[in-house]
């Protein structure tokens, strides 16, 4: 079980991540996009980190839901909507709960999932954050099952989430800012999808073997 | 990167300081955010908002004044505005007959609208959009997320404020807005990059004799690099690419030779020179042209043209009267 303050130390550590890679995924945001992503979310989780001491104790729906406000408020852009309504729907799926599990967790991600695709109108396959999201989830949904440790189950989700990265890298892009591209895009990797591995590897290094 | 600013994180706060410190008379700050509204609110009539990210001034808070905006919201530049800004903008701004958001088509821009209107209609606030997309340089096919806004979003505001100033209703407004929209084509180019300030580093690397076609207005890489040409080979490029997109034949039209932010407006007057030469002699009447920085990208080198074709109707609204900072019609 994880507990609030335990999920306070894993936002903090994605902050970090963000904010150590924000030159990284800028820069491949130049390539394919407006030169900005970094940029925005580690404006982002600064924000979120201002607020994080004011969410001790408090309940998993209130704090998902606050670091997406958050990131709604502070990023802005697409990758605003896209990651804060991903942690809002998240939040609410886990509304009330001072822990969580592993189902808890692979709630959220489904939750996280359909929020991306509800603001962002895409589907697997258009080089998008989705594109390491759900090959993420699927592989730790099926660790899970197959009575995987929290640990494997994250680093399963991790694997997967680098493999859809690269996949990214052999797609045109149909949605979002590198759509205008077109076959230009191929042969980079998509910002949002490494912007969400770089997440999902924080969580994971908070858990140990 | 060499840029006259204080701090990085400074930019967009003080651009807004300076640019409200500066037209008293026309625009204020919605006071615990980063709208520009109207120095005097205008009840009785439909209100109309747009923005973006910072960088393209004097878009979009030079437009703020009579017969154009209301309001309008800049995010961080190059950055679409986040939606509670956007919300707030639509609070402020709001008059019994609605308000109409004119947005240009960017996921972001859309997302973070579409969100702050919901929130505004949850509140009674009557909210309408309408999307530009008039850069003829992207494939608007399935394949994309449909072209981009461009500069052409300078005439939308001047089409649909004028029609909002007549008492004109929000699905009025509206509609004309999107017969604007219909009729407005853009495409731009640009021989150097631009530096987004957090970034640090120029959107894309091009060489001497090179240029850049089909870019954006966010110092994005365009559809292709070409080698470097005349400036009437280079209009006639982009010029075709228009008028192969609509039908403008025996029509008249506006014409925007719109700088990018470090083009000498010497330059942009030998483009239209060669524009207005290649028009007339296509038999397409020019009505009125606008040469100058209107929808700019920090400092980047290069320009777009603008068509907008012209009924009547858009004839007449676009010689209203507007009153504006960076925008008058006398």
């Amino acid at each position: 079980m994880t507990d609030s303050s335990k999920v306070l130390d894993i936002v903090g550590h994605i902050g970090e991540a963000i904010s150590e890679n924000a030159q990284f995924l800028t820069d491949l945001d130049a390539a394919i996009g407006d030169n900005d992503h970094g940029v925005n979310m580690a404006r982002g989780f600064k924000k979120v980190e201002e607020d994080l001491p004011g969410l001790k104790d408090k309940d998993m729906g209130a704090i998902f839901k606050k670091v997406g406000m958050d990131i709604v408020s502070a990023v802005g852009g697409s990758s605003g909507p896209l990651y804060g309504t991903a942690f809002m729907k998240a939040g609410a799926a886990v509304a009330g709960k001072m822990e969580i599990d592993l189902n808890d967790f692979l709630k959220i991600m489904d939750e996280a999932i359909s929020g991306v695709q509800l603001r962002g109108k895409a589907e697997k396959g258009e080089k998008t954050m989705l594109d390491a999201m759900m090959p993420a989830r699927d592989a730790m949904r099926e660790a899970a099952e197959a009575g995987k440790g929290i640990k494997e189950v994250l680093d399963a989700g991790v694997k997967a989430a680098e493999d859809g990265v690269e996949y990214t890298k052999t797609i045109i892009a149909t949605k979002g800012r590198a759509s205008y591209l077109g076959e230009r895009s191929i042969g980079h990797q998509d910002p949002g999808a490494t912007s969400f591995m770089v997440m999902l590897k924080a969580v994971a290094d908070k858990y140990e073997e | 990167m060499k840029k006259i600013i204080n701090a990085v994180d400074q930019v967009e706060e003080q651009m807004i300081e300076g640019l409200r410190k500066a037209y008293p008379k026309y625009v204020k700050r919605v006071e615990g955010t980063n709208v520009i509204v109207r120095a005097e609110k205008k009840e009785g009539k439909v209100a109309l908002i747009s923005g973006g990210g910072s960088g393209h001034e004097p878009a979009h808070a030079g437009y703020v004044g009579k017969g154009m905006l209301d309001g309008a919201v800049p995010g961080a530049v190059f950055t679409s505005p986040a939606s509670d800004q956007v919300y707030e903008a639509l609070k402020a701004v709001a008059t019994d007959k609605g308000v109409l958001m004119i947005i240009k088509n960017y996921t972001g821009d859309v997302m973070n609208f579409e969100m702050a209107a919901d929130m505004a209609r949850d509140e009674g606030i009557e909210v309408e959009q309408v999307v530009v997309n008039d850069d003829v340089a992207v494939d608007g096919s399935l394949y994309t997320v449909g072209r981009r806004g461009v500069a052409g979003t300078v005439f939308v505001h001047k089409i649909a404020g004028a029609k909002a100033e007549t008492g004109a209703s929000l699905a009025e407004v509206k509609a004309t807005a999107e017969k604007a929209i219909a009729n407005i084509r853009s495409m731009s180019m640009a021989i150097s990059p631009c530096t987004v300030p957090a970034a640090g580093k120029p959107g894309f690397e091009i060489s001497d004799d090179e240029m850049e076609i089909g870019i954006g207005i966010h110092g994005e890489p365009g559809t292709h690099k070409d080698k470097m040409k005349t400036a009437d080979e280079i209009a006639d490029q982009l010029l075709d690419k228009i008028l192969a997109d609509i039908d403008f034949s025996g029509s008249e039209v506006a014409v925007m030779i719109n700088g990018c932010g470090a083009t000498p407006l010497m330059e942009l007057f030998i483009v239209n020179n060669h524009v207005n030469d290649v028009l007339t002699q296509k038999g397409i009447k020019v009505y009125k042209t606008l040469v100058g920085e209107f929808m700019t990208s920090l400092e980047m080198e290069g320009f777009s043209i603008t068509l907008m074709k012209l009924d009547d109707e858009l004839k007449s609204l676009l010689d209203a009267p507007a009153d504006t900072p960076a925008f008058k019609e006398i």
